[in-house]
This record gives C-alpha cells, sequence and structure tokens, in this order.
C-alpha cells in the first residue's frame, strides 16, 4: 500500500488564500468593517476621553483649589475652630460674599463675588492678571483685580476705580483665572478679589448677609489628606463648618458629571452592541457564502483545520485593520468633545493618546469580529467536499457544542466589556440580562408571527400578496433574523433616545413660569418700604416679597443633633444636621409646589407646636414623615414644630423654592431678611434700577436673572449638542446595521426574483412581492423594538439616572416610519438590479 | 497493468425523511492505470454518488473502494483531502472555480497545497496549454463557460494526478465549446499519461473511452471495453 503524506502549505500559504479572498469580497466585507470602526470608534473617543478629563481633574485639583485643603463655614469661626485651625496652622484666609459693585467713572453695575484675600494665597496655581505684576500689587498697593470680561463688558482699563459697599479702590489689574472660581458660577457673579485686610471697611458684613469664610492649608508631604478629613471634619461639622481637602473636590467635581457620563458610556455600549449586531449579520451571510468555496478548498485538497483557519485569519485580521481605523477615528472625534464641550468642564483638558484605551479598541476590535464570525465559521469544520457534485444541507448536529460555547463566550464578552465601561458589576449584569431578554422577545415574537401567518393564511389574497406573505415563513426565510437585527438596532437607537431625552428633560430650563426676571437679595426688614417704593418709583412692579428667616434643627422627634451625630447607625443625612436653612413663611402653596402628603396649614393658631410644611427631599433626608416632631434653633430661639406636610418641590424652576416653609402667625417677629423680585423689560432699565439700588442701599444684591438664563441656556445648549452627537453617531452604526441585515437577505432573494422574472413576472409585481414583505419585516421589527425601548428607558430612568421618565413621541413619530421605511428602501433596491438587467446578467454578477 | 480504482461490493444509502434511499447496490468494477473509463446511465441512477464516492469525497455504507492502492474506509477526512491533493484530479459540471481567486490562482491552488514553490510559475504554463495565458488574471466572473471550464481542466491537470474524475464536463456548455473542452480534456490526459473517469449521460462522449460502464437504478447493467 502507498504511503501519503500529510498537506502543509505552511502558514504563509494559509495568509495568501486569506489575503486574495478578502481582496476580492472588499465589497462585501465594508459593511461588516464599517460596524466594527463605528462602535470601536465611539468607545475609544468616549473612554479616552473619559479618562483624560479625570486625569485632568486630579492632576488639577490643587491648583483649582489653591492649597491642600481648606476649611470653610458662613459664619465666622467659633472658637473651638479656631482652636483646631491654629493646631493646623493657618496658611492663609479669605472672606467672601456676593453684592453690587459699582465703577465711579462709568455708568454700570455689577453683581460680582467680593473675595478678600490673604496674603500668600494661592499655594498651587496662580492668579493669571494682566499685567501679570497685579497678582502681588494688589495687595502691597491695596487695590482690586478685576474680572476680564467684566472689564470689557463695562468698557474699563486699569487704573479706573471700583466701588464695593463703602469703599472705593484703584483696579490695578484685569483677572484672567483664579483659584476657587468657577466658570458657572463665575459667570453670574464675576470674581472681584481685594486684600483680605480691606473687607471690614466694605461695610457690607452684617447680620443676615451671606458671607463665606475660607482658610487655607498646605499640608506636609507626608500627609494623609484622607485620614485627616476623617479625623477633622466630624470635630468641625458639630461647629458647622466643613474640611475639603483638593482630593474631595476632584471627587466631587467628577461626580457633577457623572450622569453625564452614564450617558456617554451607555452610548458606547449601545454603539459597541450596534455593531457586534452588525458584525453578525454581516458576517453570517458572509461566511454562508464562502461554505461552497470551502468545498472545492476540501475537494482539492485541504484540509478542515486549513479552510478554516484560511477564514478565521481573514476575519481576525479585518477585526485588528477595524480596531485601528475605529481607534483613529476615535482618536479624532476625542479632540472634538473639549471644543463642543467649552467653557462646561472645570478643568482645561491637556488632551493626550490614551495607548490604554486604543490596545483596547483594537482588541476589542478582533474580539468582536472574531467571537461573530466564530458563529458561522464553525460550519466550515461541518462542510462536505460533496458539496461540490450535489447541494446539501448541514444538519450542523455536530457542532451544536461549538455554537453553544460560543454563544457563552459571546455573552462574556459583552459582560466583560459592559463592566469595563461601567465598573459596576449589577449594572453590567442587568444590561446583559436586559439585551438578553429583548433578544428572546424578539425571536419569540418572530416565531409567532411567522407561525399565525400560517395558521391563518389567507388563500383569498391575490398572487403578490400571498407570494409576500409565503415569503416569511418558507424555508430558508429570512424573517428571524431580520426581525432580530431590525428589531434589536431600534431598540437600542429608540433606548438612546429616550435616555437622551431623561437627562436634557432633567437639564431643561423651564423659564416660562417666572415672570420675575430680576432679584433683589439681603434686603434688610427695615429697607423693605423702601426697596418697595423706589422699585414702584421706576414703574417696575414688585412681584414677590418674600421674608427669610435663617435656622438650624435642634432636634429630631425628640433626639438633640449631637446625639444623632454620635449614634454610627443613624442613616439621617448629614447636612441636615448642620444646615443652616433660610425658611420662609406664608399662607399658600406657589406654583413650582405641590402638596404629597398631609394637610398645608395656612396659618398658626396659637397652637404651642407650630404646624409646618417640608419638601420632600427634606423629609427624605431627615427621614420624617407627617407628624413627626422637629425642633428648629431661631437664633437662640428654640421652636417646636410638627409636620403638617410635605411638599413636592420642582427645584429646576427658576423659582425662590424653600424646604422648609412656616405658616403665618409665627415668625413675623424674628429676625430677618428679604428677597424681592421684580420685572425689568430691557437692559436699559435693568442698569437703571440696578445703579438707583446699589447708590442707595449697598448691602442689597442684585441678579438679573435676564444674563444668568443666557448664561445657563448655553451651557445647556452645549450638553444637547454633544448628547445629540453622540446619539447621532450610534444611530448612524445602527443604520449601517440595517443596510447590513437588509442586504444578507439579498442573496437569498435574488434567485427567487430572477425565476419569478424569467418565467414572466412584470417589474411591478416583483417591486410589490419585495415591498410587502419589507414593509410587513420593518414594522414588525421597528414597533416591537420601539416598545420594548419604552421598558428599558423606564428601568434605565429608575435604576440608572434615578429620574422620571415621560416617553417622548419621536420614537413612535419618527423612528417608527423612518426605520420601516429605510428597511423597503433598501430592501427595494436590492429587487432593482434583477428588474433593471436581463435574468442571466444578475445571476452571474451575484455569484461573485 | 496495474489496477487505480477497485470497487468491491459496494453499497450506499441515503436518508430520505423517515426512509432510507438506496442509491448503489453491490457495486463491482475496477479501472485500470492510464485508462479512459465512463460511467453512463440516465438521470437518479447514481453516477454522481459513485464518481463522490470513487474521488473519497463521501462515506461508504458497505464495500470497499481502493484508490492508488489504498483502501479509502481507513482514511479520516484530512487523509482523504490529502490523498485528493497528491493523487486526484477534478473537473465539475457546474466549473466549480474558486470565486474570490483569479484564473491563475485558481490553478495554483493545488500546488500551492502541497507546497510547490513553482506553483505559479506550473500554473502558467497550464493557463498557457488551455489556450488562456491572456486571461490569467480574471476572476471566474469574468470569463465565459467554455473559459471557466479551461481553467479547471489546467487546475484539474496542475498537480499532475495518477487519476482525473470528470462529473459530466460538457453538461453547461453549449454543442461547440463542449466538443473543444472534450478535445482538449482528452488531449492533456493523453500528453501526460493520467487515467481519465467520466461521468457522463453522453453516449457519444461515452464512446470516446476504452471501456464503458452503465448502471441504471443503482445497479451495474453493463460493463464492457470499447476496443479504442
Amino acid at each position: 500500500m502507498q504511503q501519503l503524506y500529510t498537506t502543509k502549505p505552511g502558514f504563509s500559504w494559509l495568509l495568501k488564500m486569506a489575503w486574495r479572498d478578502g481582496k476580492a469580497s472588499k465589497r462585501k466585507l465594508l459593511l461588516f468593517m464599517a460596524s466594527i470602526v463605528l462602535g470601536i470608534a465611539a468607545v475609544v473617543s468616549i473612554q479616552s476621553f473619559g479618562e483624560n478629563l479625570q486625569d485632568n481633574i486630579a492632576l488639577q485639583s490643587k491648583s483649582l483649589m489653591g492649597a491642600d485643603y481648606t476649611i470653610d463655614m458662613n459664619h465666622p469661626p467659633s472658637e473651638r475652630v479656631i482652636e483646631i485651625m491654629d493646631s493646623l496652622g493657618i496658611d492663609s484666609r479669605e472672606i467672601s460674599f456676593a453684592s453690587m459693585a459699582a465703577f465711579p467713572n462709568k455708568t454700570g453695575t455689577k453683581f460680582v463675588s467680593v473675595r478678600g484675600i490673604d496674603n500668600g494665597f494661592p499655594f498651587y496655581g496662580e492668579l493669571e492678571t494682566k499685567p501679570k505684576s497685579a497678582a502681588v500689587d494688589y495687595q502691597n498697593k491695596n487695590g482690586a483685580l478685576v474680572d476680564a470680561t467684566v472689564m470689557l463688558q463695562l468698557d474699563m482699563a486699569v487704573g479706573d476705580s471700583i466701588k464695593i459697599g463703602e469703599i472705593t479702590l484703584p483696579i490695578l489689574g484685569e483677572l484672567k483665572q483664579a483659584p476657587g472660581s468657577s466658570s458657572l458660577f463665575g459667570a453670574i457673579a464675576p470674581p472681584v478679589i481685594i486684600p483680605y485686610q480691606l473687607i471690614e471697611q466694605t461695610g457690607l458684613i452684617q447680620t443676615g448677609s451671606r458671607i463665606n469664610y475660607e482658610y487655607y492649608f498646605v499640608a506636609d508631604k507626608n500627609t494623609n489628606l484622607e485620614l485627616l478629613d476623617e479625623k477633622i471634619n466630624p470635630q468641625l461639622e458639630k461647629e458647622d463648618a466643613d474640611l475639603d481637602t483638593h482630593l474631595s473636590t476632584s471627587e466631587r467635581l467628577g461626580r457633577r458629571y457623572e450622569n453625564f457620563g452614564k450617558f456617554l458610556n451607555l452610548v458606547a455600549f449601545i454603539a459597541l452592541l450596534l455593531g457586534c449586531v452588525g458584525i453578525a449579520s454581516a458576517i453570517n451571510i458572509y461566511i454562508k457564502e464562502k461554505l461552497k468555496s470551502v468545498a472545492v478548498l476540501k475537494c482539492l485538497g485541504a484540509s478542515q483545520k486549513q479552510s478554516f483557519l484560511i477564514f478565521l485569519i481573514q476575519v481576525t485580521f479585518i477585526g485588528f485593520l477595524s480596531g485601528i481605523l475605529g481607534s483613529i477615528l476615535g482618536v479624532i472625534l476625542q479632540y472634538a468633545f473639549p471644543v463642543l464641550l467649552e467653557g462646561l468642564l472645570p478643568v482645561e483638558i491637556a488632551l493626550s493618546i490614551s495607548p490604554r484605551v486604543i490596545l483596547a479598541g483594537i482588541i476589542l476590535g478582533i474580539l468582536m469580529s472574531v467571537l461573530f464570525a466564530l458563529y458561522p465559521l464553525v460550519g466550515t469544520l461541518y462542510v462536505s467536499p460533496l458539496q461540490v457534485l450535489r447541494v446539501e444541507e448541514n444538519t450542523g448536529s455536530k457542532s451544536r457544542k461549538a455554537l453553544l460555547g460560543i454563544s457563552v463566550l459571546i455573552v462574556l464578552f459583552l459582560f466583560l466589556f459592559s463592566f469595563w465601561l461601567l465598573r459596576n458589576w449589577q449594572y453590567s449584569l442587568s444590561f446583559i440580562g436586559g439585551v438578553l431578554i429583548t433578544f428572546a422577545i424578539l425571536a419569540g415574537v418572530a416565531k409567532v408571527f411567522m407561525s399565525l401567518i400560517r395558521k391563518f393564511f389567507p388563500d383569498s389574497w391575490s398572487f403578490v400578496s400571498r407570494q409576500s406573505l409565503r415569503n416569511l415563513f418558507r424555508p430558508q426565510n429570512q424573517t428571524l433574523i431580520l426581525i432580530l437585527a431590525i428589531g434589536i438596532g431600534t431598540f437600542l437607537i429608540s433606548t438612546l433616545y429616550f435616555s437622551k431625552d431623561l437627562l436634557l428633560a432633567q437639564a431643561t430650563l423651564d423659564n416660562t413660569n417666572t415672570s420675575a426676571n430680576m432679584i433683589l437679595l439681603d434686603v434688610q426688614t427695615n429697607q423693605t418700604k423702601n426697596v418697595a417704593k423706589t422699585i414702584e418709583a421706576q414703574d417696575l412692579p414688585v412681584i414677590e416679597d418674600i421674608p427669610i428667616v435663617t435656622m438650624r434643627v435642634q432636634n429630631i422627634n425628640g433626639r438633640s443633633v449631637n446625639e444623632i451625630r454620635e449614634d454610627t447607625t443613624s442613616t439621617i443625612n448629614g447636612w441636615i444636621l448642620s444646615h443652616e436653612f433660610r425658611v420662609t413663611y406664608r399662607d399658600s402653596l406657589i406654583a413650582s409646589e405641590s402638596i404629597e402628603n398631609g394637610e398645608w396649614i395656612p396659618e398658626a393658631k396659637n397652637s404651642e407646636i407650630i404646624p409646618i410644611s417640608v419638601s420632600t427631599n427634606f423629609a427624605e433626608d431627615a427621614q420624617v414623615n407627617v407628624g413627626d416632631q422637629v425642633t428648629f434653633n431661631v437664633q437662640g430661639v428654640l421652636m417646636k414644630t410638627k409636620i403638617a406636610s410635605t411638599r413636592l418641590v420642582d427645584w429646576g424652576r427658576m423659582q425662590t423654592n424653600f424646604s422648609i416653609v412656616f405658616p403665618k402667625g409665627v415668625l413675623e417677629q424674628a429676625p430677618q431678611f428679604h428677597v424681592m423680585t421684580t420685572q425689568v423689560p430691557d437692559a436699559q432699565k435693568s442698569a437703571e434700577i440696578q445703579q438707583i439700588l446699589v447708590k442707595n442701599y449697598p448691602n442689597v444684591s442684585i441678579l438679573d436673572l435676564r444674563q444668568v438664563l443666557s448664561i445657563i441656556e448655553g451651557l445647556l445648549n452645549k450638553i444637547s449638542w454633544i448628547i445629540n452627537f453622540m446619539a447621532f453617531f450610534s444611530i448612524l452604526t445602527g443604520i449601517i446595521v440595517l443596510l447590513g441585515a437588509v442586504r444578507t437577505s439579498k442573496y437569498q432573494r435574488i434567485k427567487e426574483s430572477v425565476l419569478l422574472r424569467t418565467i414572466g413576472a412584470k417589474s411591478n409585481q416583483i417591486l410589490k412581492i419585495a415591498a410587502l414583505e419589507y414593509i410587513y419585516l420593518g414594522v414588525l421589527g421597528s414597533l416591537s423594538g420601539i416598545l420594548l425601548s419604552l421598558i428599558s428607558s423606564l428601568l434605565l430612568a429608575w435604576l440608572a439616572f434615578e429620574t422620571t421618565f415621560i416617553p417622548s413621541w419621536v420614537p413612535f413619530g419618527i423612528l417608527f416610519p423612518g426605520i420601516t421605511l429605510l428597511v423597503l428602501i433598501i430592501g427595494l433596491a436590492n429587487s432593482s438590479s434583477v428588474i433593471k438587467n436581463p435574468p442571466l446578467q444578475v445571476l452571474r454578477r451575484e455569484s461573485i | 497493468m496495474t489496477k487505480i480504482l477497485n470497487l468491491t461490493h459496494l453499497e450506499k444509502s441515503y436518508d430520505s425523511g423517515s426512509k432510507k434511499l438506496q442509491i448503489l447496490h453491490d457495486i463491482n468494477f475496477e479501472v485500470e492505470a492510464k485508462e479512459t473509463f465512463a460511467i453512463v446511465g440516465p438521470s437518479g441512477s447514481g453516477k454522481t454518488t459513485l464518481l463522490g464516492l470513487c474521488a473519497g469525497l463521501d462515506q461508504i455504507d458497505k464495500g470497499e473502494i481502493e484508490l492508488c492502492g489504498i483502501k479509502l474506509s481507513s482514511l479520516s477526512e484530512d487523509e482523504l483531502a490529502s490523498l485528493r491533493n497528491q493523487k486526484v484530479g477534478f473537473v465539475f459540471q457546474n466549473f466549480q472555480l474558486l470565486p474570490t481567486l483569479t484564473a491563475i490562482e485558481n490553478v495554483a491552488v493545488p500546488l500551492e497545497l502541497q507546497g510547490n514553490k513553482n506553483a505559479t510559475e506550473k500554473a502558467k504554463s497550464l493557463l498557457k496549454k488551455v489556450g488562456l495565458e491572456h486571461r490569467m488574471h480574471h476572476y471566474p466572473s469574468q470569463l465565459s463557460g467554455g473559459e471557466q471550464q479551461r481553467v479547471a481542466l489546467a487546475r484539474a491537470f496542475s498537480n499532475d494526478p495518477e487519476i482525473l474524475f470528470a462529473d459530466e464536463p460538457t453538461g453547461n456548455l453549449d454543442a461547440e465549446t463542449g466538443e473543444k473542452v472534450i478535445r482538449l480534456l482528452f488531449e492533456l490526459n493523453a500528453e501526460l499519461g493520467t487515467t481519465l473517469v467520466i461521468v457522463t449521460h453522453d453516449m457519444e462522449l461515452a464512446k470516446m473511452t476504452q471501456h464503458i460502464l452503465e448502471i441504471k437504478g443503482g445497479k451495474i447493467v453493463s460493463d464492457q471495453k470499447t476496443g479504442i
């Protein structure tokens, strides 16, 4: 008997074959690559940007604070606090408050944040001024540094003067940037820095004014700031003071962008999932088409392993290439973010290319393509070379175990990926669970749909209608795969749309319900009448005059604040115990409030225990409900109260809202100050009234909401822009997925259409059959996807974004018909070649 | 003369739904080296199944096939693939060229699988022999049916096979082109000294061979030499 040698052409031949085959299939591989590239680009850009943002915040947190840690309070420090601070060694001090500033040589006035700063500050970062020397000179020469934008707005120059309260100081420099000034607050009340010792002379430090006292500390290299925070802060909290380290500042800044970050991660997850669906549908048909070639190769002597490896190498290379392209696109996109987010971020972003994220992008690309390709690729192992002689369907029974293994690997991959994005295994599990359930439901919908059509088949319908229906359940039908792809694509896009709405709704400014657009703060009780007269003399209305009394919680249901603090098991929120509440009294509810529980008491009638109303978030954080008793310390006088009602307050409204509201008849004689509101028609009137008020009542601060509203609106527009931008990006991936999914059915349909054409079917009959079939699939897939996304968005709103969900009509009104139409158009485009060209030509062209 | 293909008591059946469909019944015949051999019979008589079994493309139910001195039942799928690569050539009714490979690449594949370093050179000379050197960089879809079958012929002879199986080689071609392809097939076969086994229902073509085996309903009905 003769001996056989085993054929071993080597790895280079496999590479050569993979390359030759891929080169000729470029067109078909493009969709496959596009899915990976877009998915990876979204992931890389979002991850890389997020990493950069975090690094930058951490790096710049010291310069943002100007020191290693601070102790601050909104009243002069108590003896105990002074003792603690002395033991730590104060390095610098600051007293700050918001006030109106006038400019003697100019007509304008401006609401500013006055910061009296001691020598030495800042210890990190710098006071950026023009001229540079002004950063030091203002201390020696008793001058002021004024925000550069204000200088520009009011057309002022260095050398002009500024009047703050009772003192007038020369402006020594324009202030470009200073530690401790945030851009958003800075836009409302731009900073003016003066020497610490001059603060007292402004005469603006009066009872009731909102004054902030801040002490700056520089720590030794070896100081453990977290430990210091843990040890000192509880002692300070008892004295109503607070220690902040630069580490917690960076954490807080990070948190401010948490929901935004969550959304971007959701975008990344969805973009990648869409990419996976795209890959799955594109590669499935691609490999199926290769099975015949595999049979030929086996016939010519290629082994199982060789024919399998040729396509595995091809797919791995495509994944690698797409990973690189996706990463490059992601990095380019990343550079777009700071431009889009200018003014919104707390720090200046110095972008760097994160090799970790790029490497992750490339690995993701390879994993995505290999894992999803493995599913159809195992089929090549079981292709019989006999297929070259006859058409033979694979039973696939041999590969069931392998397919199960691959499915487990895919789920594991998706889980690990979502964990990498979200760093929370519970979220990741629920995300994956949600996607799997969605898959199962969609598959169920498709199966039920098919069996219903079969059972109640309308035999009396016309040939065209019957044929289009038959296409849905005949052998080799595409109903399941298309409904899955269309359904899951629509589901993800629609979920993204709903959650985008969720996030934007949270940030939307409702400024239509308030007629007041100017707020006067810190009006003393004895000034109210005259201030009102001044306003009315200018033909302006006094819309509100809200009395405000400051108080602290003394005890809750008989337990003193100190007792609660010492009780380590207490879950009452700390801010309730130390916060100085600004409380008002009135006899009716305002537009932004509604009673949730209990009864609204308009007036207290000589009762010993005062019936009050608290906001639901106060009730939640203080763990109290209707009927519970809270005692308040009103500047030395203890007042026993009982919660008569809890109110739902819409804090998002631009309105003066309160956590605690007393009834009339109790606080009228307590020391208080007032907030008054009016409405000014235009900028000129606003400037006039501000000048008069500042001149006569220097302690009164004026907030021109028209300016604030436009600034906030600008910021919100930026946020919505970037959210829309990223959502659009994912939707683009979704459309490519749809294109891929519908095109996969092209090769199944084309032969049949050609056959119909050959036996005499007219163009419009072929088109009608195709159109009806794709309409059925489009309607069913997209509607199921949107309905399922309603559930997922509800869960997201509840679990991830912690907000209420009001579904928008857009997915129903635009996505549903839009996607159905898209499916229809792509489907009809598939059939157009059949109609335009002779049957044989079509068959030959489609064979490659 | 040595025997290159020997079939003894061969049986083959397929599952058709719940029933078992017997395709071939007790087939016995042998093919001598360098012989031209035709298997003829009407559609559905089992001739293509027989060809598939002879070339090791399918598993035998009962009996034995010895190809080039090797018992096929003792070989694994990969060993069968090696056997085909080293000793067998194929020509199919519908050409079965790899659609994503050019003509020259298609011809070179069996040689490359052997690890032959001069695969391209040899493929080029074979394409020249079949008169297609000017079309060597074209893809199958860019070639006519006759041209595709000529490329398939070049590929079939590229590995210097000991035996070549041809399944209805003119089935997809018009009469004139079919005639040209058959002439080329016989010329190459004679030149290279290969054993040729053709499956066909065309008696004219069968009569060009030295040995005709006729099957009907899965059974041999005649086995005779033509005297050529």
